[in-house]
């Protein structure tokens, strides 16, 4: 969907503390810095409390990064609990051809129709909690969210943000791992494009 | 974690200190090494910041290569301990990450911690981006124990803008840093007992004076010698780090002279402009002890305007860096060379406030219009007496 071959594409993430948002916009730069990129990945760090709003943001490019400042007009938006698409005002700022990636468990067409995007806007749906309830027994929405994110980062597969994710979390049992790698990939399957 | 990492390599004979966000992370890692066998290190930890600044300079003094790391508040209870280990001459590597001295409690970035430390005879060097803080711990070694020098460096970083931001960097091999760095050779270390010193004497006003003299000399030699150790790294990484970076700067009209992160955004905007036909340039000044002060008013001496973008105030007078580069245009012109341009001073970032690609516009667009205003410039600050405003952004 977006190509990082030309270019500066920004990424801003909607997550709640402690559900690891952070982690996953690390994950997703250091998978694309694997794939040759220049990256960034830095949170809005607060008063770290659990459950509360938290953005963090990504610059990725084929040049070397120099601005700093947090990410005010977004090519990517990722919204990763699904009570943050309503209060988080996740357009703010956004490009009108801004991509959506939202954890939700609703209809793709009619989160859209909520969320009042224009046409050429694009939205992908995906259940990430409920894939991560079945798969992890816990709500971790960030594996199926970052495999969903393999559909706008064309240039990287969802297996190299699976291999990446089983060799940083490597402290992790065998059997978590393997449904992390599962949940990463029904979140590509999964995700419902309108 | 790059200043860590460059300790790791370095492997310095004695850290002491005390965690403080958001330099916790240095001495955090540091642990790690220590308790995993990777470094030699005597690891002293302490019950304040007082203590491990206090254990850094005894350390240093006995012979010891010393470094540590803090910021904010934790800057500020070492401050009595600073000059000492400055007329000592201590050549302790400092990881400073800056942020805003409370009160109100702010954990985010501004300089107004390392600013009160200008005065204290150490030698500050700020950097923007996580290569140049790994680079420049490297150097630092070798600036603060040349013979010329010795005297203590602190190795600036915005807080979290630049200590906490996953990027790119390229590291050394262990042994090349081993190469580059060396060993330490101390001059008249208080542990050899064939040859007795002392330290910390009382002394009147018949030596005093000739005491500072001494020390102002090693600051001075600090540029020429930053240069040389900068060439010599260059010649390993192919990064070159001048006391002064010129982007553009040679047939520039207006010019953001600013320190640090921020640098990025203005040459960004820079770029920007000048595709828009726009004679514009940045001046980011690397080393603010000892101040480069011909370099920078030879790189302002075509241009039409220039502003200095300050990353904290001095109350009641004029913000550090913009007080730095006026007194510099003045000597030039009093040397002989043209009137300097007008500079205007701007107050930016305070408390981790972001500065924008709009922002920087603004300042730029205020150059080329010709305005001038004798008092600093606040960015991006919410003017009023609140009500109205309140609570929005």
């Amino acid at each position: 969907m977006v190509s990082t071959t030309s270019g500066m594409i920004e990424v801003r993430w909607h997550g709640r503390g402690g559900q690891g948002a952070k982690s996953a916009s690390a994950i997703l730069a250091e998978v694309l810095f694997e794939g040759g990129r220049h990256v960034q990945a830095f949170p809005e760090y607060g008063a770290e409390r659990q459950g509360a709003p938290i953005r963090a943001y990504n610059r990725i490019s084929s040049r070397p990064i120099r601005r700093r400042c947090g990410v005010q007009n977004p090519d990517v938006v990722v919204v990763t609990d699904p009570t943050l698409s309503v209060s988080a005002n996740p357009s703010e700022g956004c490009r009108e051809d801004a991509i959506y990636i939202v954890n939700t468990p609703e209809d793709a067409s009619s989160l859209r129709a909520r969320l009042g995007l224009s046409d050429s806007a694009t939205v992908l749906a995906v259940d990430a909690t409920g894939i991560t309830l079945e798969e992890l027994g816990q709500n971790r929405p960030h594996a199926p969210l970052l495999g969903a994110l393999s559909h706008v980062f064309s240039d990287v597969s969802a297996e190299d943000f699976a291999d990446h994710f089983t060799r940083k979390m490597k402290s992790l049992p065998p059997e978590a791992l393997e449904a992390n790698r599962r949940a990463i990939m029904r979140g590509r399957e999964e995700a419902v494009t309108v | 974690m790059a200043f860590a990492e460059a300790m790791r390599q370095i492997n310095p004979d004695v850290v002491a200190a005390y965690p403080i966000t958001p330099s916790t992370e240095i001495p955090m890692k540091f642990a790690e090494y220590v308790a995993d066998g990777l470094v030699d290190t005597e690891y002293i930890t302490v019950e304040s910041e007082h203590s491990a600044i206090t254990a850094c300079v005894g350390a240093s003094v006995a012979g010891a290569r010393v470094m540590t790391a803090s910021s904010a508040n934790g800057v500020g209870l070492m401050h009595e301990i600073f000059p000492i280990a400055a007329a000592f001459r201590a050549p302790i590597v400092f990881g400073l990450v800056n942020r805003s001295l409370g009160a109100p409690v702010n954990i985010h970035c501004d300089h107004s911690d390392s600013m009160p430390e200008r005065d204290s005879g150490w030698i500050q060097i700020y950097c923007e981006d996580a290569q140049e803080v790994y680079d420049t711990a490297l150097m630092s070694v070798r600036l603060a124990e040349h013979p010329d020098v010795l005297t203590p460096v602190f190795v600036c970083q915005d807080g979290f803008i630049t200590s906490h931001c996953y990027e790119p960097v390229d590291f050394l091999d262990d042994e090349a840093v081993t190469e580059f760095v060396g060993s330490r050779e101390p001059r008249y270390p208080l542990l050899d007992v064939d040859n007795p010193v002392s330290y910390g004497s009382f002394v009147m006003s018949e030596h005093y004076f000739e005491i500072k003299r001494n020390q102002m000399e090693g600051m001075e030699n600090a540029l020429r010698v930053c240069r040389e150790v900068s060439g010599e790294l260059a010649r390993i990484t192919g990064r070159d780090y001048p006391p002064v970076e010129r982007y553009r700067t040679d047939d520039a009209e207006y010019v953001i002279v600013i320190m640090s992160s921020a640098a990025g955004v203005v040459k960004d905007v820079a770029d920007d402009l000048r595709s828009r036909g726009v004679r514009a340039g940045c001046l980011r000044v690397r080393m603010f002890r000892p101040f480069p002060s011909e370099e920078i008013s030879e790189a302002l001496s075509g241009v039409k305007c220039a502003a200095v973008l300050d990353r904290s105030a001095s109350p009641g007078g004029t913000p550090p860096l913009a007080a730095e580069v006026r007194s510099a245009l003045y000597t030039s012109c009093c040397a002989g060379n043209r009137m300097p341009s007008p500079v205007q001073s701007f107050i930016y970032g305070l408390g981790g406030r972001d500065l924008y690609p709009g922002d920087v516009e603004s300042v730029f667009e205020g150059l080329s219009r010709g305005e001038h205003f004798l008092a600093p410039r606040y960015i991006g600050l919410r003017e009023g007496t609140g009500g109205e405003e309140r609570g929005g952004r």
